[in-house]
């Protein structure tokens, strides 16, 4: 049996190695679709745009759930003081998740789609994922044992668990004609779950985020205290009824629309915390400023209020039908996916791999290098994206809008400061991967010989 | 610090009402008639098989580099679009679609050019931050 911390490869840690690993691909598909938009007909008979979109997407939206598995299943199992109660089932779930992954972005490479955003495979691979999911869920339950006087990183898990697999399983209604064969209701579906499905994994991340804070300050206190519930069911809150923030503009029922932006209005109460507790934000972050992972977990404060300002802005009705169908609408989901879910996950990866046979300390200076290089570079690569939305929400009011063509090309400066300061973000965060995936494979291979 | 059951009787009223709010939106979808051609179902299909939402969009989702297409029937009419499709542009690759493939997809269009206006123009807003069309 795999004892519970060590150095060795456990199944947990390959969860986060192989996230890992679709990040940094991810990452180079990214570079090759923002070429696209530099140069349109570089690669556009064989590796054109229709491709690479959903090579990046897809890698890393399995970054971030490879990383939430890795980490809600590290850390359960520190809080436990106990292995998960079915290592064989996680083992499992590895082996589908891994080889319907492969399978995904061989699809794609040979043009094979689903066509839906976000999950662009064909409809059939999405059933591994939903089994395996299962296999987790089951795992959970049974090694929680018990709901009673738990902390709410439990209570975080369990719902994003639990939302993720309702969500994944809408989102394929579309496949049923009564859902599929109006646009309108296909839509309004379609975005009801991707909306909600967001939230779901944000749970996952958030959760594990917080029972890593607890472990850096020593206080075991906050997971059980009433601001911690009370943010959390704010934040269930808008999982379960702010999707359709992302529908205003769609001919649909105007209460969804109504209720959302009232919902979504609740999103000021998680700002004015941030703005409320910046003070202590600061002190704390002089204090654990020299531990890897916090320093990722400070980062994603920033980028928490940053993104979390451009959202509630965005769930304005009056101001969505400027920004909708724009690049603010990306500089939001990049800011979301880079800034928060990405440098949350990486904290949570500089946690738990740190523990290997080669000490991370000895890559500390390129490793700060990098944290700069992203944070920099993804806040150009953000404003970039922001500037070129508004251009392109201008076109959009415009009584007389030119040609498409005209406007896009109007937007390439913007586009070459987007890929520059996307192709140096990749640079910053291979300098922080290198030593995270290098270390793990140095040390397994050595186990391995020793064995 | 809360109690459990005060904690579980706030997640229960949570999640009972949305599963009240996703059940009445299934059985009462906002467009009660969902008579669709055979053609649109047929455009719909390879509009999802060559992922075309990853450049298109439709009612501003879907992707950034080509135009939005809700209203492209209206605006251009089936011969526009027909040319763009069979030769492809400087952006997008000639998929070699067939006449009967293409066909289809201009049904589809057709079809979601008739659910509605996306131009943001055609909005009006109100003084409490909501919109209408």
């Amino acid at each position: 049996m795999e004892p519970l911390n060590n150095k060795q490869l456990s199944t947990p840690k390959l969860y986060l190695l192989t996230g890992l690993i679709l990040l940094a691909v991810g990452l180079l598909f990214g570079i090759s679709g923002a070429i696209q938009y530099l140069v349109p007909d570089y690669l556009k008979e064989h590796f054109s745009f229709e491709k690479i979109r959903p090579l990046h997407v897809t890698s890393i939206l399995f970054w971030i759930i490879l990383g939430s598995t890795g980490g809600v299943v590290s850390y359960l199992q520190q809080y436990n003081n106990q292995k998960i109660k079915y290592p064989f089932l996680l083992k499992i779930q590895y082996f589908i998740f891994s080889t319907t992954i492969l399978a995904i972005l061989i699809a794609y490479i040979f043009g094979f789609f689903g066509g839906r955003e976000y999950w662009e495979f064909p409809p059939i691979l999405a059933l591994p994922i939903a089994i395996g999911w299962i296999l987790f869920i089951i795992n959970f339950i049974s090694s929680v044992k018990t709901f009673r006087n738990q902390p709410v990183y439990i209570w975080m898990w369990m719902t994003g668990l639990v939302f993720f697999l309702f969500t994944f399983i809408e989102s394929y209604l579309w496949i049923f004609p009564y859902f599929k064969n109006n646009i309108i209701n296909d839509m309004t579906i379609q975005w009801k779950s991707a909306g909600s499905m967001v939230g779901a994994w944000n749970m996952l991340i958030y959760g594990s985020s917080i029972f890593l804070m607890e472990k850096i300050s020593s206080n075991k206190k906050h997971g059980h205290s009433i601001v911690a519930f009370a943010l959390y069911f704010t934040g269930l809150f808008n999982l379960l009824f702010n999707w359709g923030h992302h529908i205003y503009t769609l001919p649909t029922y105007q209460y969804i629309k109504h209720i959302s932006y009232a919902v979504s209005m609740t999103e000021i109460i998680l700002f004015s915390r941030i703005i409320w507790l910046w003070k202590d934000a600061v002190t704390t972050a002089k204090k654990h400023f020299h531990y890897a992972a916090y320093r990722f977990l400070l980062a994603a404060d920033l980028w928490i209020f940053l993104t979390l300002l451009l959202a509630i802005l965005m769930s304005i009705p009056a101001i969505n039908i400027y920004t909708h169908g724009t690049h603010i609408t990306v500089a939001h989901a990049m800011g979301s996916t880079i800034g928060i879910n990405s440098f949350l996950l990486l904290a949570i990866c500089f946690d738990i791999l740190h523990d290997t046979c080669i000490p991370i300390a000895v890559n500390i200076k390129w490793l700060n290098r990098g944290y700069w290089i992203t944070n920099i570079s993804l806040f150009i690569f953000w404003i970039s994206l922001i500037i070129a939305g508004i251009l392109k929400a201008k076109w959009q009011m415009s009584a007389s809008p030119e040609p498409f063509s005209v406007m896009m090309l109007q937007l390439r400066p913007f586009f070459g400061i987007f890929f520059i300061a996307g192709t140096i973000m990749t640079i910053g965060f291979y300098l922080i991967l290198y030593p995270l995936i290098k270390n793990q494979i140095v040390c397994y291979i050595n186990q391995s010989k020793i064995k | 610090m809360a109690s459990d059951l005060q904690k579980t009787t706030v997640a229960v009223i949570l999640i009972a009402s949305f599963l009240a709010y996703s059940s009445f939106l299934y059985m009462f979808l906002p467009i009660k008639s969902y008579a669709t051609s055979n053609d649109c179902i047929e455009g719909k299909k390879i509009w999802q098989n060559y992922n075309c939402a990853a450049c298109h969009q439709v009612y501003g989702l879907g992707g950034y580099l080509g135009p939005d297409l809700t209203n492209i029937y209206s605006k251009r009419g089936p011969q526009y679009i027909q040319a763009f499709i069979s030769n492809g542009t400087n952006v997008m690759p000639n998929f070699h679609l067939s006449n009967n493939e293409q066909e289809n997809l201009i049904a589809y269009f057709k079809n979601i050019d008739s659910s509605g206006k996306s131009d943001p123009k055609t909005f009006f807003v109100h003084n409490n931050g909501t919109i209408e069309q």
